[in-house]
């Protein structure tokens, strides 16, 4: 089986996460870090991998981004995927979600013909959670999103997902593109094995020219959606804090939501 | 429905049979609404910022080559959107540059306004190829009803997190003394006390209701990241360092098994 797993390499949500003066998310001047629903999708796919049982079965991590971005696949390597690629090319930045859905779209077909791609349920810097339904329209293939649960069986997969009012279980036939929740477990730490093993394993850096994709459909001059404006919030400066006395806490919760006309 | 719709200033409504979408994930939809804007030829297409809405919006924005905006919590003429990120501490103003618009609009975002409209009911049948059939809703249970707003369109919500216990009656009594929806932090979820679709974070639901009361709960990024556009934020907590005081409009230091309770009863008996 031929599994590649989607890893998004974002800047560290503890972190001062900023603009830069051209309305891109600073991707550089900020620490990154493999992001955290990401691993996810890395922890699913080794577990997929191994139970796949005999047969040569394989993940490839695929990241898009600039050089630090490398960071993200070799975190993919050391928690034990087999093989890592990294789109690298100075005509992506400031890409939207449908240029990055593009990237990955040419860079899988290069990698080979998949039976799973695995992602992450959203970045969580833009957050937007659509990444994976535009790689299976492009693709064309079938998507099974939102896993929480997810069972392979031969060519089978069935998923559990928790959906706005419901919860339902969605059936598929490989290949699919699968994108799965934090409910689906925790994931792996990469060992000191795990860390040494991956400094040996191939790591292809792939530019736009390798995948075909002309650079003029792809950076932050033709993508389909601009920022106009970004504005810093002022930060919530804190309000009055009572420390409750003999139940004067409760009378003071009361009073205060009274104040403002809740009660 | 359509004549929901009407009353909310709709002109024309398109009603597309379900038989052929429902019983599978977003494909066919996307399909269907690639369809329909092909003859109607829209200025914009929104929907709401559901995953289903997100997801059928992306499908749909490759299908028709067109730029997608998720999350806005306005939409003014242009369209120009205007959209909370990185954990509500930027706002961002964007438009679509090519195509037709297409955004996804968070709940609770604007207050709906009536405004009667034609309504004039239309009935469009799509052709759904077979391969948008390809992944099949086996089985879906729907979620017991709670007698509760629903979490992200409700006026107040009152949430708990590792502090409970594991007890949240006294969460869901002071939720019900105030009419709120209840919430949980993913401690909470994660410790099996409270389904997951209960959770505020990051990863679960993003409210931004006009009083959010965390109880219990210390406030990690990912719990804020679904919380902090609220309009008023009050927090209970035992540990006075916790960092979720550092955003509150009122804060009580104390343990809410005591504090809960008794506001519950304050506020019962002010209510008459």
């Amino acid at each position: 089986m031929n599994i590649v797993v989607c890893v998004k390499y974002v800047p560290d949500a503890t972190a001062d996460r900023h603009f830069e003066s051209d309305n891109t998310v600073d991707r550089v001047g900020v620490d990154g870090l493999l992001s955290e629903l990401d691993e996810y999708a890395v922890e699913q796919a080794l577990q997929i991998k191994e139970k796949a049982g005999e047969g040569e079965h394989t993940v490839t991590a695929l990241c898009v981004g600039p050089e630090k971005a490398v960071d993200a696949a070799r975190k993919a390597l050391q928690m034990g995927a087999d093989a890592a690629v990294h789109v690298l090319d100075d005509a992506i930045a400031g890409s939207d979600a449908v240029a990055t859905s593009l990237v990955l779209a040419k860079a899988i077909e290069k990698i080979g013909t998949p039976d799973l791609i695995v992602c992450g349920m959203a970045s969580t810097d833009a957050s937007m959670s659509v990444v994976p339904a535009m790689l299976a329209e492009r693709l064309n293939l079938p998507q099974v999103t939102l896993a929480s649960v997810v069972e392979t069986r031969g060519d089978r997969v069935r998923v559990k997902r928790d959906n706005e009012g419901s919860t339902d279980v969605i059936g598929a036939t490989l290949p699919i593109v699968l994108s799965v929740t934090d409910q689906t477990g925790e994931a792996r730490y990469p060992s000191f094995k795990g860390i040494m093993a991956a400094k040996k394993k191939p790591l292809e850096v792939l530019s736009l020219s390798d995948l075909g994709v002309d650079a003029g459909r792809v950076g932050l001059s033709v993508a389909w959606s601009q920022v106009e404006e970004t504005t810093a919030r002022p930060p919530r400066t804190a309000g009055e804090i009572v420390t409750d006395e003999d139940g004067s806490g409760a009378v003071a919760l009361a009073d205060f939501l009274a104040s403002k006309k809740f009660i | 429905m359509a004549e929901k719709v009407k009353a909310y200033g709709a002109e024309k409504v398109y009603v597309i049979d379900d038989a052929e979408l429902k019983g599978y994930l977003v494909a066919p939809k996307a399909e269907a609404l690639q369809q329909l804007a092909a003859q109607a030829s829209p200025s914009a297409i929104l929907f709401p910022s559901t995953f289903e809405g997100k997801e059928v919006a992306a499908r749909l924005a490759i299908k028709i080559e067109s730029g997608l905006i998720t999350d806005a919590v306005d939409v003014q003429a242009g369209p120009v959107t205007t959209q909370s990120v990185f954990a509500g501490s930027f706002t961002v103003t964007a438009k679509v540059t090519q195509g037709t618009p297409i955004i996804t609009v968070k709940p609770n975002s604007a207050a709906p306004e009536e405004a009667a409209g034609a309504g004039a009911v239309e009935a469009f049948t799509p052709t759904i190829s077979d391969g948008a059939k390809t992944a099949q809703i086996i089985a879906s249970q729907p979620r017991a009803a709670t007698g509760r707003p629903e979490l992200t369109e409700a006026a107040i919500v009152v949430s708990g997190g590792r502090g409970t216990g594991g007890d949240f009656a006294p969460i869901e009594a002071f939720a019900d003394s105030l009419g709120a929806a209840v919430g949980a932090s993913r401690a909470a979820v994660d410790s099996g006390w409270m389904p997951h679709a209960f959770r505020v974070g990051q990863t679960g639901k993003t409210v931004s209701p006009q009083l959010y009361v965390a109880n219990g709960i210390s406030g990690a990024i990912q719990h804020r990241a679904g919380m902090q556009t609220s309009k008023t934020i009050v927090a209970v907590n035992k540990d006075n360092e916790a960092p979720i005081f550092e955003l509150v409009d009122f804060g009580v230091v104390g343990d809410l098994h005591t504090v809960l309770p008794a506001a519950t009863a304050e506020i019962t008996k002010r209510k008459g």
